[in-house]
């Protein structure tokens, strides 16, 4: 379970987190939604052990993001994180050295699936390619907990149907949580389990998705275009 | 697959087995896409598709046998029964939406009729 009580962060005047405070339970697929700037990037690399918070904590199971935390957190950044010169296999082995869980038969059975070549110099590669590679590092690991931050943005429409069910994939094998931050939300609307909707650092509303879309008889799309009033 | 976004995905997942089955496309004692590679395909969250799947053993619709696979029920009397609740279901709705709009039963009743014969 990640937990957190009340997270608070500021960058400078800005209050990416404002008490934020939500459950993500085991085992499910959670999406992480809202506009640009409310802090949804925030909070995931607050879990990953990236960032801490200025007041509240976070806990993963229990222990505050540390080390030990990072073993069992796999984390996709929005941001290009990956030296350009280096080979997706070059990459695959460095990697690999940070993390026990790296996976090889994983790794080889994800680049056929994601049609990747492990020769190919990740900066000369396409913005579709690379977004499948990052998707390919972070799925390799047997991580318990996934989280992926904006992994469908700028993508077109191809490749992200090909990262869904990448997704869908890994997480019908191994029953993971995952967390997904994204804005393509009718793209995912039929993926994830729960939903936080976010707004100035706060939830705004949160549910099962299928509860939501039963209570308010719209897709989660129109719920957020209502919970936003744009 | 397209979904409704007002209905739980779940039930609509049910209805596409259900349409497959009327239209012929699935037979009984046809083998359907275990639960993972029906999510991947249709790019839905496992747990839903593993409800719905469920929810058709519990109709009889399908049956899942160890270590063999999920098929579709070969019972006799399925085919009629899925047809007469599909029907059911689409008359309802029919009814409740012609009933707000003001219409009496025996205009109801004529205006089916009529564009019956109109086909």
């Amino acid at each position: 379970m990640i937990e957190f009580k009340n997270v608070t962060k500021t960058y400078g005047s800005i209050k990416a987190l404002d008490g934020f405070t939500t459950k993500i339970e085991d085992g499910k697929i959670v999406g992480l939604l809202g506009p640009n700037g409310t802090g949804k990037s925030t909070s995931l690399k607050i879990a990953a052990g990236l960032s801490k918070p200025d007041f509240g904590s976070v806990e993963i199971n229990g222990a505050e993001p540390s080390k030990e935390t990072k073993a069992q957190v796999a984390f996709l950044p929005e941001i290009d994180h990956l030296y350009p010169w280096m080979t997706i296999r070059r990459c695959a082995d460095f990697i690999s050295a940070f993390y026990a869980d790296w996976d090889w038969d994983k790794y080889k059975e994800l680049v056929e699936f994601l049609g990747l070549n492990p020769s190919t110099v990740i900066g000369k590669i396409s913005k579709g390619m690379r977004a499948k590679a990052k998707l390919l590092f972070t799925f390799s690991r047997n991580a318990p907990i996934v989280l992926l931050d904006e992994p469908l943005s700028g993508i077109d429409v191809l490749v992200r149907e090909k990262i869904i069910q990448t997704i869908v994939r890994d997480y019908g094998k191994g029953g993971q949580t995952i967390v997904i931050s994204t804005h393509e939300i009718s793209e995912i609307e039929p993926l994830i389990e729960y939903v936080i909707f976010l707004e100035d650092g706060k939830i705004k509303l949160e549910g099962n998705v299928e509860d939501l879309r039963f209570k308010y008889k719209r897709s989660l799309v129109d719920i957020m275009k209502e919970v936003y009033g744009r | 697959m397209e979904f409704d976004s007002t209905r739980p995905i779940y039930l609509q997942i049910i209805d596409v087995i259900k349409k497959q089955i009327i239209r012929g496309e699935l037979k009984p004692g046809d083998k359907v896409l275990s639960q993972r590679d029906f999510a991947e395909k249709i790019r839905v969250n496992p747990n839903t598709v593993q409800r719905a799947y469920k929810e058709m053993e519990s109709m009889s619709i399908l049956e899942t046998i160890r270590g063999q696979g999920t098929f579709i029920c070969n019972r006799p009397e399925m085919l009629k029964e899925i047809k007469a609740e599909m029907a059911n279901e689409i008359l309802t709705t029919f009814i409740s939406d012609m009933r707000s709009l003001g219409f009496e039963t025996d205009e109801i009743r004529d205006i089916v009729n009529s564009s019956l014969k109109g086909e």
